[in-house]
């Protein structure tokens, strides 16, 4: 099933289908190791629910929901 | 000629450490050609060589998303090091190579140091180091840059790259066949016209136009237009096939080969993983307490608060002893040097504008010290992660938050480290909006002002008045971030992304490395600046000095009183040490004689360019029901807050008052018929708002990298300060307040 990052749930595994967008978000989203068929789960999200952190290539990156948008991710549930 | 050996990685890969370890003490730090990114120097000595080491700034890739990532890629192109080492880290290998890889494209000679080695252990990592060296085709030492371990070896074998002069040819990735057609077809109208190749290889040339990088295309267009845009017609043609078959377009296609080209070294043997890469360690159970929902916030409120604390507490001694320095100086300038301009200018302008700069240095390196904890703890960027949310409303990030609470976001903190503080800000349009409004928080000097105001106008509501006023401040400054961000520094926001790296344990060499580096720079900088500044100020509160009737009018008024008493009293005061008992007689002479002075110093003021600025401005300032005293007053709060409070003192001819005891002046102004309430709550709103002192407008302009944006910070603080002032002024008169 694929769904849109901002709707996952904490801790729920998942891997990235696709990154729809270009320009300096895109490649920083890349640049930080987010590309199609990457492994992620999500690790949390800010007190406000707002940035969520992800653990990606065994690091862990935030991202602002309206970033996580761009983000849709192949979930298994 | 010397040998120049450049620094690469990802931020948070050990680099800084790496280059502490590698150049000790022997550091140069400057800022790259016209911007402010930092710029490290230094020098390795070997046994038998010695490399000049350049620390590049931290970074993810060499794209041009950043002004760090233009600036390392322009220093690998122009200046050409003999060898690169990139840092990367051990127990995150996968992604750091990311970067590694578009060193080996751009053809630069590279040594790789496996940092954290002994971290990745910890985690189940292993490593074949000598595999990976095989597959890259470039050396790879393990090393733990903490304790130094393997620094020997990699110095080296960097050293051994130098000497063997060998080639490297840029690596050839597929990046699929529909772009390596066209970067084929691209690398031969590149070379037929010699396009840029003077400064970058044809084959990089190629995949920066078919990554749209914004910099090579800028290049490309002055250098020959008409080629220019056929290559990048040809990239249109493969991105619009790209899309069409592929949904996606070169740019991502490039980064996901690369990924895939990382991925195929990687399952050669030669990493092995005993557990699951996204396994739960130490530091993310931390995670789970200090960024928990509920339990994140309030430790980062004691947290803060705790540092601040600490920061403010511990520096006021050392604050002291600067402070008592200065006065004996300037009582021993004073003992030596008659009377006159000279020593007015060497104890006031000099003496004073100094001292007031260097008074802040204790200060500074303690709060310094106190965030470099928690940067190279990791603990920083989940402060930003925490608030994000929050700032982003007003068009801030939230980093922003700790340079508002060091300039004063909980009453009492200072500008200069908060505009300072701004430094861990990435990303530019919110850096500036953070720059420009820090100094509206409450300073440590703007407090005896308020102090002032309250005790006369306020004091039974001293309290919720000081609250009022801390919200207050607050509100501005989010507010005025949010108006900025709107228009004069317009822009969507930086993409947030960014990491939250391990917590780690900071080293102490790093800290005090860190911490004095940014103070030197504060002292070097700031103090040429401000001490022109001082003397400008003196001039304008001395000068013109009284004419010589009104000087011969007071001279008499002196000679009367002293004709006045009979000749004992007179010697007796005259003989008498200072602390020592008068007699009735001598004291009212003393005092009378005190008066008279001060009446003279006021006088003085009154007759100076400041004065007369001061007076002229009572035709606007009347709006906001301040009269020429309180202007001079404001005009000398622009060397430091407090003086606002010490120069009323003057003007009301109370002579020199102390800050801290403004009790005489409160009273002075209680029973003033020009002042009110309503006059008082315009002050204070005014001295919230209005121009950052003098320290902080030098800080404002370097930190900013333009004059520019100090005089911005002059003129609209003023602006907005006198036009609030003169809000409540006229709305609070016309109620009848």
């Amino acid at each position: 099933m694929r769904i849109n990052m901002r709707r996952m749930h904490d801790n729920q595994f998942g891997t990235i289908a696709a990154i729809k967008v270009a320009g300096d978000l895109g490649r920083r989203l890349r640049d930080m190791g987010l590309v199609p068929g990457t492994e992620i789960r999500i690790q949390g999200r800010a007190p406000l629910y707002d940035p969520v952190a992800l653990r990606v290539r065994g690091a862990t990156i935030t991202l602002r929901n309206n970033e996580a948008d761009y983000i849709e991710v192949e979930v298994t549930e | 000629m010397r040998t120049t050996v450049a620094l690469a990685g990802n931020p948070n890969s050990g680099k800084t450490t790496l280059f502490n370890e590698l150049t000790g003490a022997r550091q140069h730090v400057g800022n790259y050609p016209g911007v402010t990114v930092e710029k490290k120097e230094g020098t390795y000595t070997g046994k038998d060589f010695q490399l000049h080491v350049v620390d590049l700034p931290g970074t993810y890739s060499l794209t041009a998303y950043s002004l760090e990532e233009v600036v390392a890629r322009d220093f690998l192109v122009n200046e050409k090091p003999e060898v690169v080492i990139n840092i990367v880290d051990a127990s995150n290998l996968e992604r750091n190579l990311y970067l590694a890889v578009q060193f080996l494209e751009m053809g630069t000679p590279v040594c790789i140091a496996l940092n954290m080695i002994d971290v990745a252990k910890k985690r189940g990592i292993e490593i074949n180091a000598h595999k990976l060296s095989d597959l890259l085709g470039v050396p790879v030492i393990p090393t733990v840059a903490r304790s130094g371990i393997g620094k020997k070896e990699l110095m080296e074998r960097a050293a051994h790259i130098v000497q063997g002069k060998k080639t490297y040819g840029p690596l050839k990735i597929s990046y699929g066949a529909d772009v390596d057609r066209a970067l084929i077809d691209m690398e031969k109208e590149i070379e037929a016209n010699n396009f840029l190749t003077q400064t970058y290889p044809v084959r990089w040339i190629a995949l920066k136009y078919m990554e749209s990088d914004e910099q090579i295309l800028d290049k490309g267009k002055k250098a020959n237009p008409e080629l220019a845009a056929r290559l990048e017609e040809m990239v249109k043609k493969v991105s619009h096939h790209l899309q069409e078959t592929l949904d996606t377009y070169p740019e991502a296609m490039i980064a996901d080969q690369r990924y895939g080209y990382i991925k195929s070294i990687l399952k050669q043997g030669v990493i092995y993983q005993k557990y699951d890469q996204n396994r739960l360690y130490s530091s993310d159970k931390i995670d789970k307490v200090l960024t928990n929902r509920f339990l994140g916030p309030i430790f980062m409120l004691t947290i803060i608060a705790g540092l601040y604390h600490v920061v403010f507490t511990y520096s006021e001694v050392p604050v002291g002893w600067m402070e008592r320095l200065f006065r004996l100086l300037g009582d021993g300038v004073s003992a030596l040097l008659p009377d006159g301009l000279l020593k007015s200018l060497l104890v006031s302008g000099v003496i004073d504008g100094v001292g007031g700069v260097l008074g802040f240095v204790p200060l500074i390196m303690f709060m310094f010290f106190g965030i470099a904890i928690l940067e190279d703890s990791g603990y920083l960027a989940r402060v930003a992660f925490m608030l994000d949310r929050i700032f982003r409303i007003f068009g801030l990030h939230g980093s922003s938050v700790m340079a508002f609470i060091i300039s004063g976001g909980i009453a009492g903190g200072c500008a200069v480290p908060g505009v300072m503080a701004t430094r861990t800000l990435r990303s530019p349009r919110e850096r500036l909006a953070t720059l420009l409004t820090v100094p509206f928080m409450n300073c440590g000097a703007k407090l005896p002002v308020f102090a002032l105001l309250i005790a006369a106008f306020f004091a039974k509501y001293e309290a919720m008045i000081m609250f009022m006023i801390t919200l207050g401040a607050w509100a501005g400054a989010l507010l005025v971030a949010k108006l900025l961000r709107v228009t004069v520094i317009k822009g969507a926001s930086a993409p947030f992304v960014m990491e939250l790296p391990p917590y780690r344990m900071p080293t102490f060499k790093g800290l005090a490395i860190h911490t004095w580096e940014r103070t030197w720079q504060y002292i070097k900088k700031a103090g040429t600046v401000i001490l022109g500044f001082s003397i400008i100020l003196w001039a304008m509160m001395t000068f013109p000095s009284l004419p010589e009737s009104t000087l011969q009018k007071f001279e008499i008024q002196h000679q009367s009183l002293l004709n006045s008493v009979s000749p004992e009293i007179v010697q007796q005061l005259e003989r008498t040490a200072v602390e020592a008992e008068l007699s009735r007689e001598a004291q009212k002479l003393k005092d009378r004689i005190n008066r008279l002075d001060r009446k003279q110093a006021e006088a003085r003021l009154r007759n100076s360019v400041a004065g007369r600025i001061g007076i002229v401005l009572e035709n606007v300032s009347r709006w906001a029901g301040f009269d020429w005293r309180t202007n001079i007053a404001l005009i000398g709060g622009f060397a430091a807050k407090e003086v606002v409070v010490s120069t009323l003192g003057t003007a009301y001819s109370l002579g020199e008052v102390d800050p801290e005891q403004s009790r005489s002046l409160s009273e002075t102004l209680a029973n003033d018929p020009n002042w009110s309430p309503l006059v008082a709550l315009g002050l204070i709103v005014f001295t919230i708002f209005y121009s950052p002192c003098f320290v902080s407008v030098v800080c404002i302009s370097r930190e900013s990298g333009s004059w520019k944006w100090g005089a911005f910070a002059v003129a609209f603080n003023t602006l907005l300060a006198f036009g609030l002032a003169v809000l409540i002024f006229q709305i609070g008169s016309a109620l009848g307040a």
